[in-house]
């Protein structure tokens, strides 16, 4: 495989990698508080589906991102209702929330548009486009860091940066902040926090409000930007992938940038198998690729790769002593 | 606070439940600018109407049986086994192996066969899952999961490479020879009588009904049937019983995966005649929805099936007959299994509350 290969797969790593990680800090602020979410495929698919509708309809990229973000907080509202408020069981619920965003994104797309359940293309001012970064062209002549710079980091949309930019700043609201200290500590042990006389429910649904937000950049990121308009499950489990990436991360936001960049190599790994295939010398089945991350986030649950611990309280209504 | 009469809870729940999901599947479809009124009757008359509609409806039902059976046992030890699909579509391949490596000389032992495939491979995905959970704590609705998508990957690795005939297109096993064909109700004497034209329902509703008996049987008339329930109910008190944690996980999810291969006995040997690429069209998923809405009994999971047979027959008819896209019955499960499995607190309290006013105002007339 020679240089410009590698930085063709680097770039396709980077563009798969961005609507994982959001969803995977979506689902870190989540869990971190003790609210299991197996329905960030849900709210990605329906703030893909919003996004690119509205982008259409009005012509404008940003009012689609909060349209699809709008979309997105209403399945996590919802979320929140039936595992916070009325002590549902949040698994259930993230099933149920799945199936209606598979189902109903695909009726309004239809309602709207009548084109087999997408929305029609989107040009112009209704997508995110790329960005040339500063002097990326200036140094696209300097060996090795030159391309690198210029073809691999530089030239992706907003949204992209905004996906990097969120990773330090998880980290410093979750580790260095008095909301995150009380987030991370209502995942572990509702009860102290209620006991400091902190509202237990106020910060879960704030975080489960976080997990809309974000779900609803990587929807809008899938439909606006990675591609030119919204298909019928167009997510395609990347919200499971998700999941996987951030037990993969034991939970943790830096380890999640490598968990969703490591998953995001191998699906553009997946896109070219010739160049899997003269690396390895051997015919490398996609499907297997396809099926790395799930393998390995087994691996990875089994305890063979260090032990991957929930938060305590996950998944676990909170009743206050009465 | 004050409690629910048993009737309530195990009749007027679910009841309101479905009618919740109902009223708002009414509002979706007048969002959309449609009648739900001639929605409802279109279903109706597609699916119960005539003795066509019930053949297809009866078809759907029995694989939800198979899956709401399989979600019933693993939750009955405490286990969510969200890996359905991915253990009908290992089912699948099992049938598929049983039906096409050995020559059958009838379709009473061809389905014998294929079922006892379609259950040791069903079984056999669940138990990687299983022993992660009882020996390394790993969390079952996780592994479960992924390995959903791992069956996916799988299948199509081994449909392209390996199971297509050459020169076939597109990714599917050979079709299984004349001999191993189920008779559909329309073939069977008695019942050819009301079914006059070919259905897919197949024998393998029977089988379904067959496995809702014993699965009953087992759970409450057996020693293991006992030591899962107690297991399910509290973890430690059956720990201090002498019940032994990974034995019961392991048969608890074996029988629970079995069960969901077996579906494919329904949908790959009795509709298909070949194994397809995803051949279990969600019925994995919908096994969680009729297990809820059956409150995990045999009975009410064989009611819930032909629920959600209907819906889903009620369903394609929409997407036949009237300018509603067929993907309306997703959302309408969605909304049942909303309701019916995250929302039942809030119907519980609106009617503790209706109750408990009932009950006062008795009191003040005394």
């Amino acid at each position: 495989m020679d240089y410009a290969t590698l930085l063709q797969i680097l770039d396709s790593t980077l563009r798969l990698a961005t609507p994982l990680l959001l969803a995977c800090l979506a689902g870190l602020f989540s869990e971190r508080a003790g609210i299991f979410d197996i329905g960030l495929e849900g709210k990605m698919l329906a703030a893909a589906m919003a996004s690119a509708s509205v982008a259409f309809l009005t012509g404008s990229v940003w009012v689609g991102l909060l349209a699809g973000i709008g979309a997105s907080l209403l399945f996590a509202l919802i979320h929140g209702l039936a595992s916070i408020t009325f002590r549902g069981n949040q698994l259930i619920s993230g099933v149920a929330l799945n199936f209606l965003a598979s189902g109903i994104t695909v009726l309004v797309a239809k309602g709207l548009f009548n084109q087999g359940g997408g929305t029609p293309q989107l040009t112009e001012g209704a997508r995110f486009y790329e960005l040339t970064l500063p002097f990326a062209e200036a140094l696209q002549d300097v060996p090795l860091i030159g391309p690198l710079y210029s073809e691999v980091i530089s030239g992706h949309p907003l949204l992209v940066y905004m996906a990097l930019a969120l990773v330090p700043l998880s980290w410093w609201v979750l580790y260095r902040t008095r909301f995150g200290l009380r987030l991370r500590a209502v995942g572990e042990n509702p009860a102290a926090v209620d006991t400091a006389g902190v509202s237990v429910t106020g910060l879960r649904f704030a975080a489960v409000a976080i997990t809309g937000v974000l779900c609803g950049l990587a929807g809008a990121y899938m439909a606006t930007a990675l591609q030119a308009g919204f298909g019928r499950e167009m997510t395609a489990g990347r919200g499971y992938i998700a999941l996987a990436a951030l037990i993969f991360a034991k939970w943790r936001p830096v380890a999640a940038l490598w968990a969703c960049l490591l998953f995001g190599f191998f699906q553009a790994l997946a896109l070219r198998p010739d160049v899997v295939e003269a690396v390895v010398r051997v015919k490398v089945p996609v499907p297997f690729l396809d099926a790395l991350p799930y393998i390995l986030t087994v691996i990875v649950l089994a305890g063979f790769i260090g032990k991957a611990i929930p938060p305590r309280a996950g998944g676990e209504p909170y009743v206050k002593e009465r | 606070m004050d409690r629910l009469p048993p009737w309530a809870d195990i009749v007027l729940v679910p009841l309101i439940s479905l009618l919740l999901a109902a009223i708002i599947s009414a509002l979706v479809l007048l969002s959309i600018g449609q009648s739900p009124v001639e929605a409802f009757n279109v279903m109706v008359e597609g699916a119960l109407g005539s003795a066509y509609g019930w053949g297809y409806t009866l078809y759907y039902t029995t694989s939800f049986i198979f899956t709401g059976l399989a979600v019933t046992v693993a939750f009955h030890a405490g286990l969510f086994n969200i890996g359905g699909e991915g253990q009908a579509q290992l089912g699948g391949l099992g049938v598929a192996v049983f039906c096409l490596s050995l020559p059958w000389p009838h379709w009473s032992l061809a389905l014998a066969g294929a079922a006892i495939g379609a259950a040791l491979f069903g079984a056999a995905w669940a138990a990687i899952p299983a022993y992660l959970q009882a020996k390394r704590g790993s969390h079952i609705v996780i592994t479960t999961i992924m390995f959903n998508y791992i069956a996916a990957a799988l299948l199509v690795y081994l449909l392209v490479d390996w199971l297509r005939p050459t020169g076939q297109m597109d990714p599917a096993s050979a079709r299984f020879p004349e001999t191993v064909k189920l008779p559909t109700l329309d073939t069977i004497p008695g019942f050819s009588l009301i079914f006059d034209k070919p259905v897919p329902a197949n024998v393998t509703l029977f089988l379904a009904l067959a496995m809702a008996a014993l699965v009953w049987a087992i759970l409450w008339r057996t020693r293991i049937g006992y030591q899962i329930r107690a297991f399910g109910k509290s973890e430690a008190a059956a720990r201090y019983a002498g019940i032994n944690p990974t034995y019961i996980i392991m048969v608890a999810m074996l029988m629970s995966g079995g069960l969901a291969g077996m579906m494919s006995v329904n949908n790959v040997m009795g509709e298909a005649e070949r194994l397809l690429q995803n051949s279990s069209e969600g019925a994995g998923f919908i096994g969680i929805a009729v297990a809820l809405m059956g409150r995990n009994h045999p009975v009410g999971v064989v009611l819930a099936a032909l629920l959600f047979g209907f819906l889903y027959q009620g369903g394609a008819e929409l997407g036949l007959w009237t300018s509603i896209p067929i993907e309306m019955r997703i959302v309408v499960q969605g909304l049942v299994i909303l309701f019916t499995g995250a929302l039942d607190m809030m119907v519980r309290m609106l009617l503790t509350r209706a109750f408990g006013l009932m009950r006062s105002q008795k009191l003040g007339a005394a």
